[in-house]
């Protein structure tokens, strides 16, 4: 009980302290929105909104919780406001739970937003909403996991930033969201196959179009697993590099 | 703690640090910047790792059983460290919800904590907006909202005006008066020699002595000095004063001032005469005690003044 409300508040607060801004809340939308428009205007012919949802919702997810993450821990880490929860009574595993689920949240709630969007646009009838939901949560957590591994590499809240960018725009060019895994060079294949997002959109375009490159019992165990390493490989560098 | 050793590569922290603090205590941790108190402040709350050696606190292993420890814990940590963004009342609030408090029980404990620390009117004020001393008396009862019975207060007072500095040394006087065990660091000696029951000089990782304040100032107060000021220029006083009084040794202070220093007891009157033969008017003759700053100096090498420099201009 009392570990359960130390969790829930200190999800409460990051929400209401970083995630529901005003600025982070325009964001989720303006994003979609922006990149849809960019590739109408790019084909207009060709556009189809159902083809593009599965990129943009994996898009939203990876930059909603990679973004956040990573600059606000490091944030309460400079203004030493982290201490505090390290100084309370609490598992690190339920602490860095309670620290991931805000942006786990920020990042699915960001995907929910080209989905809303869409129905003005196109029928959805047809999609498998729970292999679309466990992959947006599965994406969630294991890109919420590298913005924590981030967050525990840096000092300063610029390198956060800078350290994001190096992992999210080879991500987002490597696991098939525009480019087809099957396409890519053969040298660069095997960087895709361990990136998760490659999974993840995978199940997505399985559960909105029908199609995909893998197996759904791949895509998913392949997310289980680089969760659960993720988390015990973050679990470790946190206690190594925090409690110093 | 026994043996409590902490290195950082090839720098050694704490060098096997031994000592014990009675439940209930107010017990002094003094040393200049540097010196290893954080370190072990951090040790024993949690937020560091020994190199070696072991620590208990109310009869739990510090490191095995951490998570009893810190139930047990209030700390204050050097800077104040709340959320800039959350009000006052928030602020307490959530950190009773840190210890597991319900919504109830930590909203009427914050509320009766912003009173006795003066805070209600600022209590819906973000704590960006507070004053240095206004964020240290928060940061103080933001660690007692869980009420624990072992506090860690590292520097409270640094770099905070005199009257708020003044009301947080009472309010934690009362709170050793209620029964906490206080564990304090501090670069005022002042501070330390109004609060402490006991004291501990650390050095370069080392604690180099440790007692009460009496203990502590009772091999200092052995050697007796007496303080001479004069009207006039006293000269070449001080070879002609050694002969007369062999038992003696002078400190010539300026122009118009001595000090005498001898380790048997002093009579005036010779002195006195002594002065009267040479037509030199004592303007004022006083004993001097050896002061808990000057215990310090003499053991650490360190200048209090220019460490509370250092200290303040870090924080400010």
């Amino acid at each position: 009980m009392k570990t359960w409300i130390a969790f829930v508040n200190i999800l409460k607060k990051d929400m209401q302290s970083y995630y529901l801004k005003p600025p982070n809340i325009s964001w989720g939308l303006v994003f979609p929105i922006a990149w849809t428009l960019m590739v109408f205007l790019k084909s207009p012919g060709t556009f189809d909104v159902r083809n593009l949802l599965p990129g943009v919702m994996a898009l939203s997810v990876i930059f909603g919780t990679t973004s956040m993450l990573a600059v606000t821990i490091t944030f309460e880490r400079r203004s030493r406001s982290f201490e505090r929860l390290l100084l309370a009574p609490l598992d690190l595993s339920v602490l860095i739970l309670a620290k991931t689920g805000g942006a786990v949240l920020f990042g699915m709630v960001n995907a929910l937003a080209p989905l809303l969007l869409a129905l003005f646009f196109t029928d959805l009838s047809g999609i498998r909403w729970l292999s679309l939901f466990g992959a947006l949560f599965l994406i969630a957590v294991t890109s919420t996991l590298l913005a924590l591994f981030i967050a525990v590499s840096v000092r300063e809240v610029f390198e956060a930033q800078t350290f994001s960018n190096f992992f999210r725009f080879p991500m987002i060019f490597l696991c098939g969201l525009f480019i087809p895994v099957k396409a890519l060079p053969l040298y660069l294949k095997p960087l895709s196959f361990i990136l998760p997002p490659t999974y993840g959109v995978d199940i997505l375009k399985s559960a909105i179009n029908h199609r995909s490159d893998f197996t759904l019992s791949l895509d998913f165990a392949a997310l289980l697993v680089f969760a659960t390493g993720l988390f015990v490989f973050s679990m470790r560098k946190v206690v190594k590099k925090w409690i110093y | 703690m026994e043996q409590l050793t902490k290195r950082y590569g090839s720098f050694t922290a704490l060098n096997g640090i031994t000592f014990s603090v009675a439940e209930g205590e107010f017990f002094g941790f003094l040393g200049p910047n540097g010196a290893g108190k954080t370190t072990t402040i951090n040790i024993l709350t949690g937020l560091a790792r020994p190199t070696s050696g072991t620590a208990w606190i109310a009869g739990y292993d510090c490191f095995r059983e951490r998570k009893k420890v810190k139930e047990l814990l209030g700390v204050v940590p050097d800077e104040s460290n709340l959320y800039e963004e959350l009000n006052g009342f928030e602020n307490l609030c959530f950190c009773g919800a840190l210890y597991g408090m319900e919504r109830k029980t930590r909203e009427r404990r914050a509320k009766e904590l912003l009173s006795t620390f003066g805070l209600e009117e600022v209590a819906l004020k973000p704590f960006g907006a507070y004053s240095k001393g206004m964020k240290r008396k928060l940061t103080i009862a933001a660690c007692l909202m869980h009420d624990p019975p072992i506090l860690f207060l590292d520097e409270p007072t640094t770099g905070i005006d005199v009257a708020s500095a003044r009301q947080i040394r009472e309010l934690i006087k009362n709170l050793n008066r209620q029964g906490k065990t206080v564990f304090l660091t501090t670069h005022y000696i002042e501070e330390a020699e109004r609060l402490c029951d006991r004291l501990a000089f650390i050095v370069e990782g080392r604690i180099v002595t440790i007692g009460s304040l009496e203990e502590l100032l009772h091999d200092f107060r052995k050697e007796r000095i007496l303080e001479f000021s004069f009207a006039e220029g006293i000269g070449e006083i001080r070879v002609p004063l050694e002969e007369a009084f062999p038992e003696i040794a002078v400190e010539v202070k300026g122009n118009k001032a001595l000090r005498v220093h001898s380790k048997k007891p002093l009579n005036l009157v010779p002195f006195i005469n002594f002065f009267d033969d040479r037509k030199l008017t004592v303007y004022e003759a006083k004993l001097i005690l050896p002061s808990l700053e000057e215990v310090f100096v003499k053991i650490t090498g360190v200048e209090l003044e220019k460490m509370k420099q250092e200290k303040e201009g870090k924080k400010s």
